[in-house]
């Protein structure tokens, strides 16, 4: 018969073979619920960028056979007329986004250099809070008071008033993004500049705008792009033309109003060409986008990398 | 001077010392201001730096409490002292960096070459420009090339800017005093964000150095860096004696045994004693820091 010395240790082996089965089971049973998870989440990723896959597909299956250089060099055609192109909305778009950024991106850009610069003040807090607020602010209605203040007074819709419109719109996008990339400069930088007898406006613009430049190019492009599909606020101020038009003093196309005019047509040509517009649309926010991707990488790239 | 003398001549060796192979440190190359005479040597040193009753507050809190303390002219003078206990303050008082703060300010008198920094109408940015300053932390411009970070002083100060050819010059004079141009000289074109850390402190100082300060604030210049890194940091400091006033804060006493001439003890914002340093640590007469350097406590 064998004492308790023997009997113990194996009692002892018991419950750690026991432990041992447990932490088996336990650990099959979070491999096959981290399975899962892993699952779930590559499905939800995968759903997420599906409706820009579903987009792109129809847009090229749809608009693909009106897309040709007579589009982007031609001007409108009446109805019943083959061919024709968008080549004054194209422009059009263009100029607007012009005037927008010339007004957008360097009152967003000061702002975003006082709100960081400024932080904890009352009107800072006040200008972030008021920035974040015209952020929300639904397009159409911008477009309203771009046609009360603008449009009203001077008595014709034109691609000026446009333009205002959207560099409204793209004020308080460009000031929050500014704002972010300047936080993201380390205080220590600011303070090796100022040690070396730098002047503070000088520190901000030559050390810590520099800084931020990347990242803050990057946010002014996502505003441009963002601003380029809008409609609503073109609606009532740029209006659209049929004709070539390069005055900011009256209305032009834009390829967004070309393209909501073309698509509540009754025509299956100029649904065609609606296609098409919207194709040229998403072409050229996918430049601009990839344009802030390879801004971002550039040398020196501050906060980025 | 070569590396030899140098060690032989601290008064301490470090552990790190000891066990390391010293890399090969090229020639001593001519630092920026033309040496002089050692002060510790001559009769009666010059006071570069006076400190006169100096109180420094953070909003209502007072971080420095009454200092007096003299920084001799060329020589290496170290803070000590725990944690919170207004070194780093006092060193910022000196070139105006604490006002740089929101809610900080500063009453007393700093004396640079007999005049107040703090007097009406005195320019920061004047005091600043002739006393340079590295932070605990290195922090190089990361959008500027090499060569551009050790410019970066010159940039847009109008008229006085030197040429092409003599920002070259000063570049690698400047480099030179940093022990960095050995290591760099073929890439100043390139980020200074690519070097390693002590690369870019020792960058920071050429920086400091290059608009030929007489004075050198050195914030915990070696918190952040690696023995080998704070070795070679070390002995530029060292090196520095005789033609530049250096202050350095430090956490490490034997870092402040290495390289100092006088060291200063701070505790709860009052500067308790300041010596020479071996008689400071040696024959400390004030029992607070006799506390602290034999590790009573901090």
């Amino acid at each position: 018969m064998s004492g308790p010395a023997t009997v113990q240790p194996s009692r002892v082996t018991g419950v750690q073979v026991a432990a041992a089965q447990r932490t088996a089971r336990s650990l099959g049973r979070r491999r096959v619920v981290n399975t899962i998870m892993l699952g779930v989440m590559y499905v939800a990723a995968l759903v997420a960028v599906l409706p820009l896959i579903f987009i792109l597909w129809h847009l090229a299956r749809e608009g693909a056979s009106s897309l040709s250089l007579d589009f982007f060099t031609k001007m409108p055609k009446p109805v019943g007329e083959e061919g024709g192109g968008m080549a004054n909305a194209i422009v059009g778009t263009l100029v607007l986004l012009g005037i927008a950024s010339a007004i957008g991106l360097p009152i967003g850009i000061g702002a975003g250099l006082y709100l960081a610069e400024q932080r904890g003040t009352r009107l800072a807090n006040t200008v972030r809070f008021l920035s974040d607020v015209l952020n929300g602010l639904p397009s159409i209605v911008m477009g309203i008071f771009a046609w009360q203040f603008l449009v009203r007074p001077l008595g014709h819709f034109s691609a000026a008033a446009g333009g205002i419109a959207l560099g409204a719109m793209m004020i308080p996008l460009v000031t929050r993004t500014t704002e972010e990339m300047i936080r993201l400069v380390p205080v220590s930088l600011r303070e090796a500049a100022l040690a070396l007898g730098y002047t503070r406006w000088r520190t901000s613009l030559a050390i810590v705008l520099r800084t931020a430049l990347p990242g803050i190019v990057t946010g002014a492009l996502v505003a441009v792009a963002r601003i380029a599909g809008e409609t609503a606020p073109l609606l009532f101020t740029a209006f659209g033309n049929q004709f070539w038009s390069l005055s900011l003093d009256e209305p032009t196309s834009a390829l967004p109003l070309q393209i909501f005019s073309y698509a509540i047509s009754p025509y299956d040509d100029w649904h065609r060409l609606a296609w098409a517009g919207s194709m040229v649309l998403i072409g050229l926010v996918l430049v601009i986008s990839l344009i802030s991707r390879f801004v971002t990488r550039s040398r020196f790239g501050g906060g980025g990398d | 001077m070569t590396d030899l003398t140098l060690a032989s001549r601290r008064p301490t060796p470090s552990p790190v010392r000891s066990m390391t192979p010293v890399p090969p440190v090229p020639p001593t190359p001519p630092v920026v201001v033309p040496p002089r005479q050692h002060a510790e040597e001559s009769a009666a040193p010059v006071v570069r730096i006076a400190v006169h009753h100096l109180d420094a507050y953070y909003g209502a809190s007072r971080t420095v409490r009454d200092v007096n303390i003299g920084f001799h002219d060329g020589q290496v003078t170290a803070i000590i002292g725990p944690s919170g206990c207004g070194k780093s303050t006092l060193l910022r008082c000196l070139n105006r960096m604490h006002e740089t703060i929101p809610g900080a300010r500063t009453e007393g008198e700093v004396l640079l070459d007999g005049q107040d920094v703090y007097a009406r109408g005195a320019s920061p940015i004047q005091v600043r420009r002739r006393i340079g300053m590295v932070f605990q932390r290195p922090t190089p411009f990361p959008t500027m090339s090499i060569r551009d970070n050790v410019a970066a002083g010159f940039k847009g100060f109008g008229g006085t800017a030197p040429s092409r050819r003599e920002l070259d010059e000063i570049v690698e004079r400047s480099l030179r005093s940093a022990a960095l141009w050995e290591e760099v000289k073929d890439r100043l074109k390139d980020s200074a964000i690519g070097l390693s850390g002590g690369q870019q402190q020792r960058l920071c100082i050429a920086r400091a150095l290059a608009t030929g300060p007489r004075v050198l604030l050195l914030d915990e210049p070696t918190a952040s860096l690696d023995p080998i890194s704070t070795q070679k940091v070390e002995e530029l400091v060292y090196q520095l004696r005789g033609t530049v006033t250096v202050v350095i804060v430090t956490h490490n006493m034997q870092q402040a045994a290495r390289v100092s001439n006088r060291t200063a003890f701070m505790l709860g914002g009052e500067l308790v004693e300041v010596a020479p340093t071996s008689a400071l640590f040696t024959t400390p007469k004030d029992p607070r820091t006799e506390a602290y350097i034999t590790g009573r406590f901090g």
